[in-house]
Formats: C-alpha cells, structure tokens, sequence
C-alpha cells in the first residue's frame, strides 16, 4: 500500500506542493526535448532518403563542434570557423555520397547500416586525429550566444532560466520548423518523399538519387553542428557528446523513423517525460533512472502503437 | 586480372609477413612498464593528462639518469578507453613481457586485476583509486594503493564540513551528498559515508550519474534543489566533472559546499563553468604548478626536446602532475626493490617488495626535486596505502590554489572498516590464497 501511495500520490502531491520546481522540471524536459527532436530529425531526413539507420548521426555532432572549436583554436574568428565547419558538412555528405553509398547501391540495407559503423570509427580516429581527445570549451559567447540567467521569483519559490537554453529552445524550434517546412513544402521535399517511398520510380522520374542523398546528409551534418553548439555550451566538447546523440534512439522508436513530426512530438515527450520520471519516480528507484527511462516511455508507446506515433502503418497482404 | 592476382598476392603476403613477425625480444637489461592509459573515448579529457605526466616522468628517467640505478625503463602505453574489457585486454597482452608492475587507472579494470595478480606474480599499483579494502596487506599482497584511499578522502570530506559547521556533534540532522558516477569507481566510498553517517547522524544522500547522461545531469541537479543537502561531495570522472560544476552553478548551489575527490579535480574539470566555478574545491594530496626541480627537469629532458605528447602550457596542470606523481611512486617501488635484492634488473616479485617498503621521507622528496610537492609517503607489509593526509584545493577562475592545511583522514574509523571489508572479500572468494610472500624486516 505504501509503495502505491509513493508512485500514484506522492509525485503529484509534490507538484502541487511546490509548483516552482515541477515548472522547472517541464522548462528542462522541454529544452532537452526540443534538442532530441533536433537530433532524431538528422536520424529521420537520413533514414527517409536512404532507408538506412544512421549510426554515425552521433559522432558527426562531436566531429562538427570540433571542427569549430578547433578552427576557432586556430585563430579562425568565430564566424568565419563556423561558416567553414558548415563547408567541411558539405565536404563530409558529398565524400559519404561518393565513397560510401553510391558503392552500395542496391546492397541490402544492413550493409548500408553496418557502413555507418564503419563510417563512425572512422570520424572518430579522424576527429582525434586532427583535435586531440582533450575537451574544449565550446565558443559560445563568441557566436553571440547569451551567457547567464533569468531568475524569476514566482509560484512560491523560483525559476532559473539559462539564456543558453532558452537560444537553444529558440534555435532548434526555428530549425526544425523550417526543415519540416522545407522537406514537405519545397520541391526538394517531393523528392525526398518520393526517393523514400520508391529508389526506382523516383529514379524514373528524373529525381536524382546521388543530389538528394548530398542535400540530406548536409542536412543532417548542419543538424549535428547545431547540437554540437548547443549541448557543447551546456557542457563541454568531448567525445562523450556522441552518447547524447543516441538519446535520439527512443525517440525514433516513439515517433517512427520516416515521420518529421513523429520526431518532434518524440523528442518533447521523451524529454519532458524522462525529466519528470527522473525527478518524481526516480528516487523510488534509487535514481539515475533517466538512461533507461525513456526506452521505457518509448516501448510502452509502441505496445498502443507499433508503427510509432506518426510511423506508416504498413499493412502486407498474404 | 595478373595485376589483381600480384596485388592480392603482395596484400596476402603482407598479412602473413605481419602475422608471423615474431615480437620484439623482451631486453635484458631492461624494466618494462606497461601504462594502461585512455586518450581516447568519453575519459579522454582525464586520461590523457594523466597518461602525458606519468610517460613523462619515466622518460625523463631514462633521459637524464639512463634509467633507474642505471637500467633503461621501456615504458609502453596500452590503450583501455576507460573500459575494463579492454584494460583486461590489455592486461593479457603485457603479461608476458614480464612488467614489474600494472597501472590500471580505472578501479572497473583494478577489480578484474586484483585476483589475476597473485597468480601471475605482478603487482597492481592502483594509486590513489581501486578498491579501499585492498590497503590490507595481509589479504591483498600484490594490490597497492597509495596515498589515500577513497574511504579515507571521504572521510575527510566529512571531517572538513563537519569543522565547518562547528564540531562533529553539528552534523546532527545535517543532509550530506554524494554525486557520483554509477560505475564501480563512483560507488566505492558509499560504505564508508553510510558507517560515517550512522555513527555522526546525518543523513547520506545519493545521486548517481549514468556514464550515458554524464553531460545531461539537469534532473540529478533539481533533486539536489528539492533535497536541499548542506554539503555535497563530487565523485566523477571525464566529461561527468565539468557537467557537475556547471549545473551545481546553475542552481546556485553554494560552491564552497561543493567538494571533489581528488579525481574531480582536474583544470578541464572547473575551466568550462568559468567563474561559476570560483570556490569549488577538491581534494589533492600534490601541488599544481611547475616550480619544482622535478617538473623542471621534465621540461628540459623530455618536452622542450619534442618526446612528449603534452601541450607545453599543460605542463604542471592537476592531473597532469597527478601522472608525474603515479610515476614517483613506480620509480621509487623499483628503486626500493633494486636496494632490497641487490638486483638490477628487477622483476615483479621485487617490485611488489619494493612497494611494500616504499619510504618516501622529506629528504628523499628533495633528493627527487620534489620537496613541497607531495607529503612523504609509506607503507607497510600489513597497510598498502598508509593513509596519508591530503589538502584542500579551490579554483579561482583560472587555477587551483591550495587552499586548507594538510588533513588527516579518520583513521580510526577507515582502517577498521578496511581491515573488515578485506575479510569480508576474501570471504566471499572461495579459495582466496593465504598470504605465503614473508614480509621484510622494516616492514
């Protein structure tokens, strides 16, 4: 009975409590959330595209912030570095276009996926290669990102707002909206979906494969070198950014692989919801319960809907 | 299609060539030390000062003394990425080129070690991290860990707030954290704060910080908003330390509340929080900085000349003199063990003698050009570690400065439970060997 009361009363009474921090708690879900969203949307344009799980989505987000950092350790002024790490995203998608996929055309998918294995131990001996393995601190206030806080003295208690996290909120919703905006509205966009439903019939119709695979992998390495920014100013730059990456996972798993909203709707329920779990139900569990958390948000999800929130429902005959 | 053959053919010969080249002979008349190091993976930011200061050291030995009582070191480094699986890899791959003594540097790696090394007759040096029981040298011959360990900094950490708020009867009621990595390293000191929270009565608070959530601790630190605790003690490692520091900032949780076992103490630990970071301390039991004949000599014989792999201006960093300091404590266990056996070339066993009798007085510490960069350390047949004091060290935006006396650990309630954890160990490990090695005379 006690263990009840503990899950089912317990967490609300606390929320009620002290609204001050199950606000805080949301404003964190929602800052990581949009950041997931963020991340699962290079995983979703590359899977869309290719039909292949992107492996190296990780380490392309290390591989990017380093760069920049790196140019910028170089003496390179802020903007132009980050103008230039935009450049070698461009160089990275058309070298992974040349060199790795259009040799496997018409392979099986699990080649493709085991080439991004293949693909993400290359990044990062090259990454250490060229940066080092030591952590950098990311260039924040140079790019003009606002450093500091807002405190806000309400609901009884108060609520710290990290400028950094509120630019990030800002800058990854911009970002997303506008890739969705721009693969379902543009003329692009109608490739991609028709390259996602058919190689061959997009292939009949003109649309070229080796431009479309280009754009979505510069897409998704602008995707990486935004969260780089953005998770490096909350941290550091270290190879162990290439583990938040695969937070996108259960993400995908919620929101289907092929759908641009399935990621956004996943990233802010897997975000806000293991904040939450963590914060009112983790102590039950001895905490550090978020790691496997979300997994959990995500398979519950998937016993309602196994196609994901917005995945195709995909019906064989036999 | 002859073209395709002769290059297949040269390729396959290559291989073969490159499986059968049989290894380098093991020289005679050298000592070999393996160094478990992590330049790489998500620890990279900790490992690879570490791993530059203590090749440093040893080569700068081998430079300007041609060794150790004139016999060359050859120093090899094996890459673990802080994963016990590889650093059992690695383990295996360096046991047959007989090292006098192992390196772990992960207390993951020193747990696989400490059975294997009675076996093979290599010591494990775990300075400073491993396993807190293995400082008893009845059960745990082959295991080493000194200065400290971990039972004993925790145990000063509760010493050091307890002093702070007026005498141990005023932790009464007190709530005490601990943020750690759930890793074994990061759980090791949670017995001796629960015995310490039980005798003092405070209360112990636990927050562990998964290896993947390492940079996303928000929620871990809005538990420690909600809990309020007065003090919190920072066990973490790799890119878990400077994520702590920030977020601790960020909820405007007191830094000088805020202490770090020596391990979270690293310059890229505080430097990326800024000045959020002023008045975080941790724990240190060696100084910061190069003014010190030994750095100096480092500098000279082995980084000026190009054959370090550090950044100059990295030279003299915490963790980087942590390495040089893991490094004293190899080259004085050989030296010792070169005087005990009358040998040159030493082995394991002598090595492990050598541990057990290390003397490091003040006058040594000056012989090495290191007077007033580390406290004179000893040890015995019976304790491993000697449970050496340690200082308190705080970041003022830039560096660390030391900033406490010399603090004892609680030695009356750390070596009684170390002396039942070991037994309890060996309990637990059917067939765990007796201790055969006799001990010294001065032990």
């Amino acid at each position: 009975m006690d263990v009840l009361h503990h899950i089912f009363v317990d967490p609300f009474v606390q929320m009620a409590q002290a609204p001050d921090l199950l606000v805080q708690t949301l404003w964190e879900g929602l800052v990581g959330g949009i950041l997931y969203a963020l991340i699962a949307l290079g995983f979703v344009l590359i899977f869309k595209a290719s039909g292949v799980f992107n492996f190296a989505q990780g380490i392309m987000v290390v591989f990017a912030a380093l760069t920049l950092v790196g140019l910028h350790e170089k003496g390179v002024p802020a903007y132009l570095a980050l103008a230039l790490t935009i450049l070698v995203m461009f160089g990275l998608a058309f070298s992974v276009e040349r060199l790795m996929l259009r040799p496997l055309v018409n392979q099986p998918d699990i080649i493709l996926f085991m080439a991004t294995f293949g693909l993400t131990y290359f990044l990062i001996g090259l990454g250490e290669l060229i940066f080092g393995g030591e952590p950098k601190v990311m260039i924040a206030s140079e790019l003009g990102l606002p450093k500091g806080s807002i405190d806000l003295n309400m609901l009884g208690g108060f609520i710290s707002l990290q400028k950094i996290d509120i630019a990030a909120t800002i800058i990854a919703s911009v970002m997303v909206v506008s890739l969705a905006v721009f693969f379902q509205k543009t003329r692009i966009g109608r490739a991609l979906r028709a390259v996602a439903d058919s190689h061959k019939a997009a292939l009949s119709v003109g649309i070229s494969l080796e431009q479309i695979w280009v754009i979505v992998w510069f897409t998704a390495g602008i995707v990486a070198l935004a969260t780089g920014i953005m998770w490096g100013a909350r941290s550091e730059v270290s190879f162990a950014l290439q583990i938040i990456a695969l937070k996108a996972l259960p993400v995908l798993i919620l929101g289907g692989f092929t759908s641009i909203p399935g990621a956004i709707v996943g990233g802010l329920i897997i975000g806000i919801g293991e904040k939450l779990g963590e914060f009112y139900w983790g102590p039950l569990l001895g905490s550090g319960i978020e790691s496997w958390l979300a997994y959990f948000i995500a398979l519950l999800f998937l016993l309602f809907r196994p196609q994901g929130l917005f995945g195709e429902r995909i019906i064989e005959r036999i | 299609m002859q073209k395709k053959h002769l290059v297949l053919g040269a390729a396959f010969a290559a291989l073969i060539g490159g499986v059968f080249v049989p290894p380098p002979a093991q020289a005679q008349d050298t000592i070999y030390i393996p160094l478990f190091t992590y330049r790489t993976g998500p620890f990279a930011g900790s490992g690879i000062p570490i791993a530059n200061g203590m090749a440093d050291y040893l080569n700068m030995l081998n430079e300007r003394d041609g060794g150790i009582g004139g016999v060359k070191l050859q120093v090899e480094e094996c890459e673990t990425g802080y994963d016990t699986k590889k650093g059992v890899e690695c383990y295996e791959s360096v046991k047959s080129k007989k090292p006098v003594v192992i390196n772990p540097y992960s207390t993951g790696i020193t747990l696989q070690l400490i059975p294997k090394a009675a076996v093979d007759k290599i010591p494990v040096l775990s300075m400073a991290y491993g396993l807190s029981a293995s400082a008893d040298g009845t059960n745990f011959p082959w295991v080493f860990n000194p200065p400290v360990t971990y039972w004993d900094g925790a145990s000063v950490f509760v010493k050091y707030a307890a002093q702070k708020e007026g005498g141990f009867d005023k932790l009464k009621g007190k709530k005490l954290g601990l943020v750690h990595l759930d890793a074994p390293y990061g759980k090791e000191p949670i017995p001796l704060l629960e015995a310490l929270a039980k005798e003092y009565g405070f209360e112990l608070k636990l927050y562990p910080v998964p290896a993947s959530e390492m940079q996303n601790q928000s929620s871990l630190w809005l538990n420690v908003r909600r809990d309020r605790p007065d003090w919190i003690y920072l066990q973490g490692w790799g890119a878990m330390n400077p994520t702590a520091v920030k977020e601790a900032a960020k909820i405007n949780f007191p830094m000088d509340r805020l202490i770090g076992v020596w391990w979270s103490g690293g310059d890229d630990d505080a430097r990326p929080a800024g000045d959020g970071a002023k008045g975080y301390s941790s724990l240190d039991f060696h100084a910061v900085g190069t003014d010190f004949p030994v750095i100096k000599d480092i500098q000279k014989y082995v980084v000026d000349k190009g054959k370090s792999q550090v950044q100059k201006e990295k030279v003299g960093e915490n963790l980087y003199n942590r390495g040089v300091y893991n490094s004293m404590l190899v080259a004085e266990a050989i030296r010792t063990a070169q005087q005990l056996t009358g040998k040159k070339v030493v082995t394991g066993e002598d090595v492990r003698r050598g541990l057990e009798q290390l003397n490091i007085t003040e006058d040594r510490l000056k012989e090495m050009g290191a007077a007033g960069f580390a406290a004179p350390v000893r040890t015995s047949c019976t304790d491993h570690n000697g449970h050496h004091k340690v200082f308190m060290a705080t970041w003022d935006g830039t560096k660390w400065v030391k900033s406490s006396d010399w603090m004892e650990p609680i030695k009356d309630k750390v070596r009684p439970l170390i002396e039942s954890a070991a037994k309890t160990y060996v309990e637990s490990n059917a067939g765990w060997p007796k201790r055969t090695e006799p001990c010294d005379k001065s032990s």
